[in-house]
């Protein structure tokens, strides 16, 4: 199962994956000996004859044991796998890098807009660049880009970076990430938007920051009408 | 035919009573729709700053005064109520009767707000507010309305013969119309007075 | 008082005496046992339906835009010679969403076997209020036809998914279905009508007309399942009932409740929808699983283990259900703040579950086991259940949910839930309680051919799922081929796609078998299986008012092999 996670090119993927690890091999454990017992059972207690089952009601606190003993260690576990994910997505979600590079984004059914803050490196000003379903951003650097939407819920989700976030009309949400691996990924739209929900493709293009401070340059300016 | 006698034998029977659980059941999930709205009113207009502005566009007095009608309905249908169980019929039919006119007037009354708010150009779908305005209090309304046509019936069965057999749908027709007279007394200061 | 009394009094609620007109008894009947018949054909004729889409949909899916075998005679503008274009897609997923959800699952768990067998298990003639009865399979038989009408109007049926998400729905514009939209809405607007009927029904049965000494806690299990999904489900629905009306509102009237450029708020749509989504699962999985604890104890010959943990656990279930609803839309843009509790309250369900689910697997330990056709059905439940429950934890992780989120692992998920506690339960009930519906025997062998071919088929459409889910693949696509990264899963799609066409033909061993059984089936006796609940002790079908006289109680509903006892079960009505 694990290996069918594409490539991960973000600075948190791989905590976000280890997590995803860490609950398979939980409730794998938990699954095949839940598996395991119910086959033995099935097996072990098929009908013989002049057998007869055994009268046990599951009602004393002795046998009750068997089936509440691992229930506590269950809530141990559950408890566990709390304790770790809040961390993570409070990494993603809950505290943003002061200093990323700020771009914008707006969707609309059925595609992208990236506005990128060009070279003078902030947004809102004059050499800012808009592209239709491309981001480009610089490799290794943290990148805050802030969507909305002109009409439904769409969902910015970068399958690579291992991030996602609706993308709201009305109101702006954000994500940030850091992409550290050069190259050329897809951005789909991951919430059902309408008959073209499923050609809203964007891309992200990781540069080398050489390279991204070259393709800026090379930019025209598209101020916001 | 035997079998159906002995299947209605007394038996051992639980502690709900049939109409009566029938209409808390009934009461519980309306209450649950009303909560759904209310809350969703009372979210939305905490994240939109108050609505106070549009607040200023209702008329509070025609509200309480339609409020005093509702609360004094529901004290003619308990005395109705009262009235059907001491097996006086004939005040329990005034009462009932009462309570009808209550309900018209609270409609009519209604109405007027509703015209004074349509010629001013406040509609449904004038902003947020509105929705939410029309939409709680129409949906109200509306129960009002099922209200007086049941405690209408209610009225008329009175002076019939089948009285006997319908009276202790008073009982049930009050607790709707507590019902109704609750929701109003959340609505009230939560469109008109906060 | 006295009136009082005269009001309560139960006589004056089934004293129906048996009808004799044709229409009486069996189109507008008030035997709870015709109106479950009633409420099994809605669900099975959508159930079939639903199946089609699917599908419809996996064709699709494996072979875009290629002709779909069979479906040559749609007309344009829903298919072009029998091949699928976008709108038709959504309007596919959408409505098998909906009415797998609304109009198979809830009429065949709730409608069908809760009608049937409540009261019969409670010792009670009829339900409560046998005339409300009616009209609530009625109800739900008018919603059905709105449902199918909505293919009809121009635009054709709602495209905007099951769950309705707003604005998409609440402007014609944005998916271009106008009226299909709408009466979407109203059709499931009566829905909910026809199980608030129903439900009152089942408590006020379930409480007031247990036979004397069915003391509460000798309730059989599927009793106490159904009560918590009833009062789950009433306690549920009403927020969504507003969020009904508001969007009919804003469709029709222009309203502003969801839609941003008039003020409104589009989250406020999923706040209503989930807190009425979640516990709504469970309406659906307590049913399935009440179905399941029936049949286990009967063919492994043994009490279920823990009666009084399962209920308690099952009623925990039901609680905490009301406070998870937020795990839907963790990357909805709500607070982020709002993630970890809902996060923890989420994965803490997991521990009355494992209560239940340990207790079950529990119950076969020392048992003597038959592997009938029933019992097949149920142990299946458990076995694929539990990848369901499981897989639910990874989503129930905030964390983890920012990538899984609408991808192929919650598809793969949500079907590993819904398909046992809906199919696998419900064809496991059937075939464990036709002999008492008709008084015939099913085909034992054809039985446990159709258990193994749906069980395998249904694993072999939705095990691949997970991992495409893993891959990133996100749900409600039309053609997986538009993206780069989905290419290399093509063909995962064209296995699952065969797996679910073997799926979808097995069913018709199910048909075979049901009018084999109609036209030269066995005779059933009273008791075929050798069991203990009040059904069983009377006769195959039972009569006209369930018991000839009324059954007295005296034990648990489970008592199988009780030590000293010459046979190896104890009828409930065993002194
Ligand atoms: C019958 C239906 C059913 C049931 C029973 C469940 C049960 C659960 N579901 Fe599922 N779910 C759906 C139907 C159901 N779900 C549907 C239809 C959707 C998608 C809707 C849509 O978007 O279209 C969905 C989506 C969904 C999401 C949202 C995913 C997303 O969109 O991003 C989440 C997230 O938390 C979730 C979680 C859970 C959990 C924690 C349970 C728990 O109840 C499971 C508890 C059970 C167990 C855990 C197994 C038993 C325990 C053990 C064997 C012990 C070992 C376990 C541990 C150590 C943890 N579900
Ligand atoms: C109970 C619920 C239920 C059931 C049983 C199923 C059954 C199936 N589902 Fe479905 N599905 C949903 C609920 C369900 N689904 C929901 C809620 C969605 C989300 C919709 C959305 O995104 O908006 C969905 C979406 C969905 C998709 C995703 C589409 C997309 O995102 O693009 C796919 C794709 O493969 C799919 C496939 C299937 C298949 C192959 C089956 C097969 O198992 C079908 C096999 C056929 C049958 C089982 C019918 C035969 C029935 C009988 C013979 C009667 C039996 C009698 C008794 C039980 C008494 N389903
Ligand atoms: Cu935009 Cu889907
Ligand atoms: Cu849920």
């Amino acid at each position: 199962m694990l290996s069918w996670f594409p490539e991960n090119i973000s600075t948190y993927g791989a905590q976000l994956d280890s997590l995803f690890a860490l609950i398979y091999y939980i409730t794998g454990v938990w699954f095949v000996a839940a598996q395991a017992l119910l086959l033995y059972f099935i097996i072990r207690f098929r009908r013989r004859p002049g057998v007869r089952a055994s009268y046990v009601r599951g009602e004393n606190a002795g046998e009750l044991a068997w089936v509440m003993v691992p229930v506590v260690v269950v809530l141990a576990l559950d408890l566990f796998i709390d304790y770790r994910s809040h961390p993570a997505w409070a990494l993603v979600k809950e505290e943003f890098p002061a200093d990323a590079i700020a771009y914008g984004g707006t969707a609309k059914q059925f595609n992208w807009a990236f506005t990128h803050p060009g070279v003078d490196g902030k947004l809102g000003s004059e050499d800012d660049v808009t592209l239709d379903n491309e981001l480009h951003v610089p490799a290794g650097k943290d990148v805050q880009v802030s969507i909305n939407s002109i009409d439904v819920i769409h969902s910015f989700f970068i399958p690579t970076v291992r991030v996602k976030q609706d993308v709201l009309p009305g109101r702006t949400t954000r994500v940030w990430f850091n992409a550290t691996k050069p190259g050329r990924y897809e951005i789909p739209c991951a919430e059902l938007c309408g008959f073209g929900h499923y050609t809203m493709r964007g891309f992200l293009v990781v540069h080398s920051p050489e390279e991204y401070e070259k393709w800026t340059a090379e930019q025209k300016p598209t101020p916001a009408a | 035919m035997t079998t159906e006698h002995s299947m209605t034998a007394p038996r051992e029977l639980g502690k709900l009573p049939f109409g009566r659980a029938g209409i808390w059941w009934f009461l519980a999930s309306e209450i649950m729709t009303f909560g759904g709205l209310l809350g969703a009113y009372t979210l939305q207009r905490i994240s939109h700053g108050g609505w106070h502005a549009e607040m200023q566009h209702l008329n509070a007095y025609i509200a309480a005064l339609n409020t005093l009608f509702l609360v004094t309905s529901s004290l003619t249908i308990v005395l109705a109520h009262q009235a059907t169980e001491r097996g006086d019929r004939v005040r329990a039919r005034n009462m009932l009767w009462v309570t009808v006119a209550l309900g018209i007037v609270f409609l009519c009354n209604k109405g007027v707000e509703y015209s004074i708010e349509f010629d001013h150009g406040y509609f449904p779908w004038t902003s947020t507010f509105w929705s939410f305005y029309f939409t709680m209090t129409g949906l109200h309304a509306l129960h009002v309305a099922g209200g007086v046509v049941w405690n209408t019936c209610l009225a008329i069965a009175a002076s019939r013969a089948i009285w006997p057999k319908v009276s202790h749908r008073v009982e049930y027709a009050g607790l709707y119309w507590h019902f109704v007279d609750v929701v109003w007394i959340f609505l009230f200061p939560l469109l008109y007075l906060s | 008082m006295s009136m009082q009394a005269h009001a309560e009094s139960p006589a004056h609620h089934f004293d129906h005496p048996e009808p004799t007109t044709f229409l009486r008894k069996y189109v507008f009947s008030v035997d709870h046992k015709v109106i479950g018949k009633q409420y099994l054909g809605i669900g099975v004729f959508m159930a079939v339906a639903g199946g089609l889409m699917a599908y419809l949909i996996r064709w699709q899916l494996a072979w875009p835009e290629t002709p779909v075998p069979g479906f040559g005679w749609v007309p344009e503008p829903y298919m072009y010679e029998g091949a699928i274009p976008p709108e038709f897609y959504n309007s596919m997923v959408t409505m098998h969403g909906t009415i797998m959800v609304f109009f198979a699952a809830m009429p065949i768990l709730l409608g069908a076997f809760g009608n049937f067998l409540l009261p019969i298990m409670v010792g009670a003639p009829d339900m409560a209020f046998p005339r409300l009865n009616m009209m609530s399979v009625w109800t739900l038989g008018v919603a059905s036809l709105v449902l199918i009408a909505s293919f009809f109007m121009p635009g054709g049926a709602a495209a905007h998914g099951w769950t309705g998400y707003a604005p998409l729905s609440a402007k014609a514009a944005y998916t271009g279905v106008d009226w299909g939209g709408t009466l979407w809405i109203l059709a499931l607007a009566l829905e909910f009508a026809s199980f608030l009927m129903g439900g009152v029904n089942f408590l006020v049965t379930a409480i007031n007309m247990r036979a004397p000494g069915m003391s509460l806690m000798r309730l059989p299990l599927l009793v106490w399942m159904q009560l918590t999904a009833a009062v789950l489900f009433m306690l549920s629905v009403g927020p969504l009932v507003a969020a009904a009306i508001m969007l009919l509102l804003d469709r029709t009237l222009g309203t502003g409740f969801f839609l941003p450029e008039r003020g409104g708020d589009p989250l406020l749509w999923q706040h209503l929808f989930w807190f009425f989504g979640h516990p709504e699962v469970y309406v659906i999985l307590l049913p399935g699983f009440g179905i399941v604890m029936e049949i286990l104890p009967v063919f492994a010959r043994k009490p279920i283990f823990g009666y009084r943990s399962i209920v308690w656990s099952t009623i925990a279930a039901g609680a905490l259900s009301f406070i998870v609803w937020a795990h839907h839309m963790f990357v909805s843009g709500i607070d982020a703040r709002l993630a970890t509790p809902f996060s923890i309250t989420t994965i803490l369900i997991s521990v009355p579950f494992a209560i239940i689910m340990f207790a079950m697997i529990a119950t076969l330990w020392g048992g003597s086991i038959v592997l009938t056709t029933p019992m097949l059905f149920a142990l299946g439940v458990i076995a694929t259940f539990l990848i369901g429950g499981v897989t639910g934890i990874f989503l129930g992780s905030a964390a983890v949910d920012i990538y899984l989120h609408d991808t192929y692992f919650v598809l793969a998920h949500f079907h590993y839930t819904l398909f046992p506690s809906v199919i696998l339960a419900g064809l496991g009930g059937l075939y464990f309680w036709w002999p008492k519906m008709t008084g015939r025997m099913l085909n034992e062998t054809l039985g446990k051919i159709h258990f193994w071919l749906t069980f395998i088929a249904f694993n072999c459409v939705f095990l691949p799922l997970f991992l495409v889910g893993v891959g990133g693949h996100h749900r409600r696509i039309y053609d997986p081929y538009q993206y780069d990264f989905l290419k290399p899963f093509q063909p995962v799609h064209e296995f699952a796609t065969m797996a679910a066409i073997v799926l979808i033909l097995s069913q018709l061993l199910l048909l075979v078998n049901v009018v084999m059984s109609l036209m030269s089936g066995e005779k059933a006796p009273a008791n075929p299986w050798g069991a203990n609940t009040l059904e069983w002790q009377t006769d195959s079908p039972p009569p006209h008012g369930n018991f000839k006289t009324v059954p007295t109680v005296y034990r648990d509903p489970y008592d199988y092999s009780v030590p000293g006892a010459a046979l190896d079960f104890l009828p409930q009505t065993h002194p």
